[in-house]
């Protein structure tokens, strides 16, 4: 049966299910279909900190949404049109969710009386009258799945866990996405165990067929490839993945070994995993007994010449604060990754937050000024960890990049930049005395800094001729010996400060998106809320309010023009998951009135929120 | 030099010959005069030529506290780091650096209070570290507190009637850990200290040596009864590897292994010679050596062993890093970054 072809530009899919469903999996797949395909995405996995919370219950909801498109998108959409519901959890979870109109998928064999009690439903939706406003597509997805799979000798439980490749058959087949990454993905995955793979790959092909014949579907789609984007090879990437591979490059590029101090942490940890299987590039992991530990071998390893990197999420940057101060005191180079999650404390571990900046910035004892970054999608993890290599091993600072749970593990696609131009960083490592005494012999002062950008020589163990002593006591301008002067103390905090506020000078102005050269508000962001800024405004726009976007990927120092930006516009927005960060940071430097739109609620903006707000801001101007 | 000190193989050898004055920084020791760590540095300095290292091949790493000013002494490369996490430091320089001979100066606070987690995980790993433990049993630098090694009862500042903490001894902590070498000596005991040091340099992998140090502001004479020549071979046992071990007057004293497993310190002409068991530092069970780490009084000091509890061999955790990576590369060949960028799946848009 040949079904009607219905082209639409934009989709947008949430995969939801018990955290024993696979429903990450399920929406990676998906998501490498689609990105082979050509169209522009984005992702935003959600999903519980326990690893599998009790069954059936709405904590235990694992989620994972998908947008694509036929043009240039950033966000992965406000709400779903299609939400995939794999129990009454996942339903009671998400409908909210869910605009009247759009499609639901319910697995309907787990709409079993005690799976709708457990989570506090008095009779079936599926029956009540509740789904009335949705194209509901009732589907007993487990036994139609095991019955696909009667004829292999594998256990039910086996059969009913392939439910999940049934359904990705049949989305496959509704979207018209293709089917040969899913068969060789789990080719490998299950290569040692033959049954449950032809039990998988018969699961997919099942949901296919489902797809194809059953009446419940009575149209398939398409979305053309996305044409706006620059030409060249695409590969979709998600943040952590990005970010690990940006430090493979900082180190060919600056010739320079990487090493990974870490302790696991979520939503860090794949940075770990990830650096982990590449020591084929010479990268050395150590996984510390804390994370104090782990960033004191990253430390020692800077100290001998190494390209030093220590990840974590907030809870371990507050532990890492003493050694972070060690580090701008021996003015090291040292990346420090903080991976955002909701906080304080424990916080929300698997939820997106941007409330660590004042922690980078201030979190320290003493005038200790670190240099921030932050990228602002998933790939563009990538070129903020050479960043900031760049900037660690050029200034000799730690360096603080941070990035936070969305971009971690939400994906984009990228366009693959060439090796050939990446920009190289210079270790410029100290072979010489640099100082002669007054005795005429030559001598070495491992504080003698760089006259133009305040750097003191790296000089490494080893290296003959240069052996000296550092620590994290005052040390006297020069020659770095112990100085308890109070003159001397004044001028190497003012000598530290002035070294961090002079990066400015290489870093790019901020670049303004105004397509109409007239608008009067600034829409201002940083990190992860890059997407829904971009989407808002485009909305904005297309509605007839002129507003204009920008977006810093470094916030310490600022780019140079960044005040003569905030004071050409009547009105400045920033919107920051957090209370209003980086709006304190920009009233204190530049006396403008912020006005801030702020929400902590584990999950990126939605851009509709955005669009409203700036509406409002826009009415009482 | 190379046949002596194995474990040094991969560090660069002086061009020219050394002398104790060749370690000697041109920064004014700082430490109370009559302190114990005097000796310790003039000993430590007098000891390095005999490696025959190139100078700045050669890294001191310490925490806070007294002792940890130590590295700004030595002229060679060094870092005064922050409480109690030297050895963490010293593992990250050890894992990228093989071609360093690193040691790590640390106090009984340092080590055994704010550093003890780093401690004991260097130790395990057996990162290839030589750490020098200062112990003094008081807090110095902050003018006499108490320590994780003082005796329970002791009087100080934060302890006007006593303190109640149960004494650690570096020790057994260390046995516990399973490190490979674990060796105590005397500030004061030049010769001891020497060869515990050279011991400790031939040794492959994380060697932990507590020195038994005097402070003599705040907690003067707390090891007087075994430098004192009236009392200390009564109290003190010199533990030599292969040799029975024996102390006091005329060796009168012995130690045996008793029917149920236990040490115990007995009067040799009665136990029979025969029985006195004789020290095996290299025995793989630590058991036996914690045993004698267990036989001191931790207040009057009596029954006290020095000298090298266990030295045996196990691959150091940084070549163990170092080996796997080549092996990888081996196996893999070399990275290549673009093929890493790109992946399996990628598209092209014209
Ligand atoms: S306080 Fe004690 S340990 Fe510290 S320098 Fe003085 S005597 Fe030595």
């Amino acid at each position: 049966m040949t079904k009607q072809v219905v082209q639409l530009s934009r989709v947008v899919i949430r995969f939801a299910g018990d955290s024993g469903d696979g429903m990450q999996l399920t929406g990676d797949r998906f998501t490498s279909e689609t990105a082979g395909l050509g169209n522009d995405l984005s992702t935003l996995p959600d999903f519980p900190a326990e690893i599998r919370a009790p069954a059936g219950t709405v904590p235990g909801v694992s989620a994972f949404q998908l947008a694509f498109a036929d043009h240039d998108i950033t966000t992965p959409g406000d709400a779903p049109n299609v939400l995939v519901a794999m129990n009454p959890a996942a339903l009671k979870a998400n409908l909210k969710d869910l605009p009247r109109g759009s499609d639901l998928i319910v697995n309907t064999d787990e709409f079993t009386k005690r799976n709708l009690e457990k989570v506090g439903y008095a009779s079936n939706p599926l029956e009540d009258g509740t789904l009335e406003a949705y194209s509901v597509h009732a589907i007993a997805l487990t036994s139609q799945t095991v019955e696909a799979l009667k004829e292999f000798s594998i256990t039910k439980k086996e059969a009913e866990r392939a439910k999940n490749m049934y359904a990705l058959g049949m989305l496959s087949w509704l979207y018209s996405r293709g089917a040969d990454g899913t068969r060789a993905f789990l080719k490998k995955k299950f290569a040692s165990k033959p049954e449950i793979l032809a039990a998988n790959l018969a699961a997919f092909e099942a949901g296919w067929s489902f797809g194809e014949t059953t009446e419940s579907f009575s149209v398939q789609y398409e979305v053309a490839k996305a044409g706006d984007l620059p030409g060249g090879r695409y590969r979709n990437v998600m943040g952590n993945p990005a970010l690990a591979w940006g430090l493979i490059a900082a180190s060919q590029q600056s010739g320079l070994p990487l090493f990974l101090g870490s302790y696991p942490i979520t939503p860090a940890s794949d940075i770990l995993h990830e650096l982990s299987k590449h020591k084929n590039f010479g990268v050395m992991t150590v996984q510390a007994e804390d994370e104090i530990a782990g960033i004191g071998a990253a430390l020692g390893a800077a100290y001998g010449g190494a390209l030093a990197v220590t990840t974590t999420s907030g809870p371990g940057v507050a532990l890492k604060s003493e050694a972070i101060g060690l580090a701008v005191s021996l003015e090291l180079p040292l990346i420090v990754v903080d991976v955002q999650r909701g906080g304080p404390s424990t916080g929300l571990p698997t939820k997106t937050e941007q409330s660590d900046l004042l922690q980078a910035m201030f979190g320290r004892n003493g005038e200790s000024p670190v240099p921030i970054v932050a990228p602002q999608s998933p790939s563009d993890c990538f070129a903020i960890a050479l960043e900031a290599a760049r900037i660690a091993v050029e200034y000799r600072t730690p360096v603080f990049l941070l990035s936070d749970g969305y971009i971690a593990n939400g994906s984009e696609p990228w366009l693959v930049p060439s090796v050939a131009d990446l920009p190289t960083i210079d270790p410029n490592f100290a072979t010489e005395p640099n100082h002669v005494s007054e005795d005429g012999t030559a001598a070495f002062w491992p504080y003698l800094r760089d006259p133009e950008t305040l750097a003191r020589p790296w000089a490494v163990p080893g290296t003959k001729g240069l052996e000296h002593r550092i620590g994290g006591i005052e040390k006297a301008d020069g020659t770095g010996n112990i100085s308890y002067d109070p003159e001397n103390h004044d001028r190497m905090v003012h000598l530290r400060q002035a070294k961090v506020d002079g990066i400015a000078a290489t870093i790019p102005d901020l670049v303004v998106d105004d397509p109409s050269g007239a608008a009067e508000i600034l829409v201002l962001g940083w990190g992860s809320t890059y997407g829904p800024i971009g989407a808002a405004c485009e909305i904005t726009r297309r509605g007839g309010l002129n507003v204009a976007q920008a977006h810093l990927r470094h916030l310490n120092p600022f780019p140079r023009n960044l005040g003569d930006v905030l004071r050409s516009y009547r009105k400045v927005l920033v919107p920051e998951m957090n209370l209003g960060q980086l709006g304190m940071l920009l009233r204190a430097k530049y006396l403008v009135d912020i006005q801030g739109i702020n929400q902590v609620r584990g999950m990126p903006f939605k851009s509709s929120e955005l669009v409203d707000a700036i509406a409002a801001a826009a009415e009482t101007m | 030099m190379t046949d002596t000190f194995p474990a040094l193989s991969l560090v660069p050898k002086s061009e020219v010959a050394q002398s104790a004055k060749d370690f000697k920084s041109d920064q004014e020791v700082r430490w109370c005069p009559g302190c114990g760590d005097y000796s310790i540095l003039s000993n430590v300095q007098g000891f390095l030529p005999e490696l025959g290292l190139a100078r700045e091949n050669i890294v001191f790493i310490s925490g806070i506290g007294c002792s940890s000013r130590f590295p700004y002494y030595m002229n060679t490369f060094g870092m005064h780091s922050i409480h109690g996490r030297a050895p963490a430091i010293a593992t990250g320089l050890a894992v990228s650096r093989p071609d360093l001979s690193i040691w790590v100066i640390t106090g009984d606070g340092d080590a055994l209070s704010i550093g003890g987690n780093h401690l004991i995980h260097a130790l395990r790993r057996n990162v290839n570290l030589k750490i020098l433990l200062f112990n003094n049993r008081i807090y110095g630098l902050t003018k006499g507190q108490y320590s994780p090694t003082s005796e329970q009862g002791k009087i100080t500042k934060s302890t006007p009637e006593g303190s109640l903490d149960y004494a650690f001894n570096p020790v057994s902590v260390a046995l516990g850990a399973e490190a490979t070498f674990v060796a105590r000596t005397m500030d004061s005991d030049r010769k001891h200290m020497t060869e515990i040091l050279r011991a400790a340099a031939a040794h492959e992998g994380a060697a932990l040596v507590e020195i038994y140090q005097n402070c003599n502001i705040f907690n003067d004479g707390a090891w007087e009864p075994l430098k004192d020549a009236d009392t200390r071979d009564d109290l003190m046992m010199r533990l030599e590897h292969g040799e029975p071990i024996r102390f006091g007057a005329d060796l009168s004293k012995g130690v045996v292994r008793l029917s149920d497993g236990h040490l115990a310190v007995v009067d040799v002409a009665e136990a029979g010679e025969s029985e006195i068991l004789r020290h095996d530092a290299h025995a793989e069970d630590p058991g036996l050596a914690f045993a004698l780490s267990r036989l001191a009084n931790p207040v009057s000091l009596v029954n006290t062993p020095i000298g090298v509890f266990r030295d045996v061999q196990r691959p150091s955790y940084d070549r163990l890093v170092r080996e796997q990576i080549d092996q990888i590369i081996d196996r893999r060949g070399p990275g290549d970054l673009q093929a890493l960028i790109n992946g399996s799946d990628t598209w092209v848009v014209s």
